[in-house]
């Protein structure tokens, strides 16, 4: 299978008088978690609510393993799962309750639904729960009760809309690993998420969407790469020493000509195309100069930057043409 | 997609779940969505109050307080209970908003609509559960009617009749309410079951038309309630109005056909956010 589990081209929505979507094109391979990141009211819930049939597009296209969303949505509808941004499960009924109706639901065949339920409050670590109603699970449980009954039927596309907002670190970390277990398996995960962290740490791949398109797109390391390349910290042990280095003036060192300098953090902060050589200058010189250096250090630019640097809305409104071109350009950059 | 093979391969791939046996269940969905709802009605202390307590506590309220005050001779039970099971019916209905209203909030109803189900099933649920519930309900207020003294003078005919019209009027309020419920946030649905409270004390409900302000007279005679409370009146003393009962028809038949269309349609176009 070499053909995108999930392809969406020139998607375009509107609200009323509010453009949501302005022409977004994706594409997801099988097995892969692709992440879409992007700020609140970037668009990210109406693309999940188009690709799981819950709205029409305006103009576009999306199928999800070959099938239309609009003109095949019964299709659809039996290779997708949706976890929503709430954990939509009943907290009057147990977790067992839930999974076996969900598989009632999912029109598996009577005599396995049980088994089925039982499989999966197993796998997420919930059968001592599985009589409880969820209205007494952990938010953490739920979460993992939430995920369970987007499996019964064994979606080949598993939707994830924000699925770890309001988690605590540990149940966030063990919701990632079941996700990389379900992608390691074959499902293809499409998630949505405005924790540059949890886009950095899970996905293959990752779309900044931004003002209704896609601003860029790639790993995780070629979006940084996009924004800023390694800088160079050198921090010193006195006042004096950061003085002497500042005025050194280019020594051949490249970009120490750009270096920014922290008087308080007594160090100076340079763009290198090669940290590596910068620091075996820099720490020469140091020597041959006897300034007192208490460490050195690469600065990788973290998803923060790339994000800010993306999505940092114009100061005035009237510039959508100029985000567009910018948009286009950088994923340009990329492919 | 596993076939049904008899290598356990569930147990070794557990994100694959056995195939679906059929593209299209309408019944067994509508099964599974009346049995989720009866659940969220035994279960909540809420559900349980308003569906038998409450309606038992009004029809106490009007005979044992009000009652002596209306018409001393005690016959006042006998004019009262049709426009009190109305009532309980219409309050007991109106739990469905709430519900609908819970579920689109909570993105429950997003989560149904993007599985292969039959669309209408999760709205089916809440009608046949609330359609068993009221009957219920129905049958304890009329015990409790007839061991404070209340005697209907309907024959098994009438009875049958009645029946049918009892279970007429809670689809069609169940429907609205359902439909409403999709449009309205959780706190405004709350206030649907007030349709059903306020509006039935200005019919011939509790007391008769004639005694009210002139104004109100307009009103009470040609609102929904007055003649669907006095079919049911007239069916309970097995001396029924074709004419009334012709009205009373039109009034259920119109409502439940506009909040089926209405409510099929909000269903499939709104979502929670």
């Amino acid at each position: 299978m070499t053909d995108p589990m999930i392809a969406v081209e020139g998607l375009r929505k509107s609200f009323g008088r509010t453009t949501v979507l302005r022409g977004v094109d994706l594409t997801v391979r099988r097995g892969e978690i692709f992440a879409l990141l992007g700020p609140n009211g970037a668009g990210k819930t109406t693309t999940v609510n188009i690709l799981t049939t819950l709205v029409q597009p305006d103009g576009g296209t999306a199928t999800i393993a070959g099938a239309d969303v609009v003109h095949d949505a019964a299709q659809v509808r039996r290779s997708i799962a949706l976890t929503g941004q709430y954990a939509s499960v009943d907290a009057f009924q147990t977790g067992e309750e839930n999974l076996v109706m969900m598989a009632d639901l999912a029109h598996l065949p009577r005599r396995t639904v049980r088994r089925r339920a039982h499989e999966l409050l197993d796998r997420f670590d919930l059968t001592d729960a599985a009589r409880r109603p969820v209205g007494t699970y952990s938010g953490g449980m739920r979460r993992r009760l939430d995920l369970a009954i987007s499996l019964v039927a064994g979606p080949a596309v598993l939707v994830l809309d924000e699925p770890t907002t309001g988690l605590d670190p540990a149940s966030r970390s063990q919701l990632w690993d079941v996700v990389r277990r379900l992608a390691a398996d074959g499902t293809t995960i499409l998630l949505t998420t405005q924790y540059l962290e949890e886009a950095d740490r899970l996905a293959d791949t990752i779309a900044v969407l931004a003002d209704g398109q896609i601003a860029a797109r790639g790993t995780a390391a070629q979006l940084k790469a996009l924004v800023a390349g390694d800088h160079v910290r050198v921090a010193f042990d006195d006042a004096a020493s950061l003085a002497a280095a500042r005025s050194l003036g280019h020594e051949g060192i490249e970009g120490i000509d750009r270096a920014e300098s922290d008087d308080k953090e007594l160090a100076l902060t340079f763009p290198s195309a090669e940290p590596v050589r910068a620091i075996r200058q820099v720490l020469d010189l140091a020597e041959a100069r006897g300034l007192a250096v208490a460490g050195v250090s690469v600065v990788k630019p973290t998803l923060d930057d790339v994000f800010l640097a993306l999505t940092a809305s114009p100061a005035s409104p009237a510039t959508p043409t100029t985000n567009a071109l910018a948009g286009s350009t950088t994923s340009e950059a990329l492919r | 997609m596993t076939t049904t093979t008899a290598t356990p391969r569930t147990a070794t791939d557990p994100t694959r779940g056995p195939a679906p046996v059929r593209a299209v269940a309408p019944l067994r969905d509508i099964g599974t969505m009346a049995r989720r709802e009866a659940r969220r009605t035994l279960r909540s202390v809420d559900g349980l109050i308003t569906a038998f307590v409450l309606p038992v506590m009004v029809m106490l309220v009007f005979v044992v307080i009000f009652g002596g005050a209306i018409q001393q001779d005690g016959g006042y039970i006998d004019y009262v209970v049709p426009g009190v099971l109305v009532m309980c019916l219409g309050m007991g209905s109106a739990t469905a908003a709430v519900a609908v209203a819970q579920d689109m909030a909570s993105g429950t109803i997003d989560r149904f609509r993007t599985l292969p189900i039959f669309g209408p099933s999760t709205l089916w649920g809440h009608v046949i559960a609330s359609v068993v519930r009221n009957l219920a309900s129905a049958v304890v207020v009329i015990g409790v009617a007839l061991a404070l003294g209340f005697r209907p003078d309907a024959g098994p005919g009438d009875w049958i009749a009645f029946t049918g019209f009892a279970v007429l009027a809670v689809l069609t309020f169940t429907w609205l309410s359902a439909a409403l419920g999709l449009v309205l946030s959780v706190e405004a649905a709350q206030s649907v079951n007030f349709i059903f409270l306020f509006i039935p004390y200005m019919s011939s409900g509790f007391v008769p038309v004639e005694t009210m302000p002139e104004w109100l007279h307009g009103f009470a005679t040609h609102q929904p309630f007055t003649p669907i409370i006095e079919t049911m009146r007239g069916l309970l003393a097995g001396s029924a109005d074709g004419g009334t009962v012709t009205t009373a028809l039109a009034w259920l038949l119109g409502v439940l056909l506009v909040s089926v269309v209405a409510g099929g349609v909000l269903y499939r176009r709104r979502t929670a956010r």
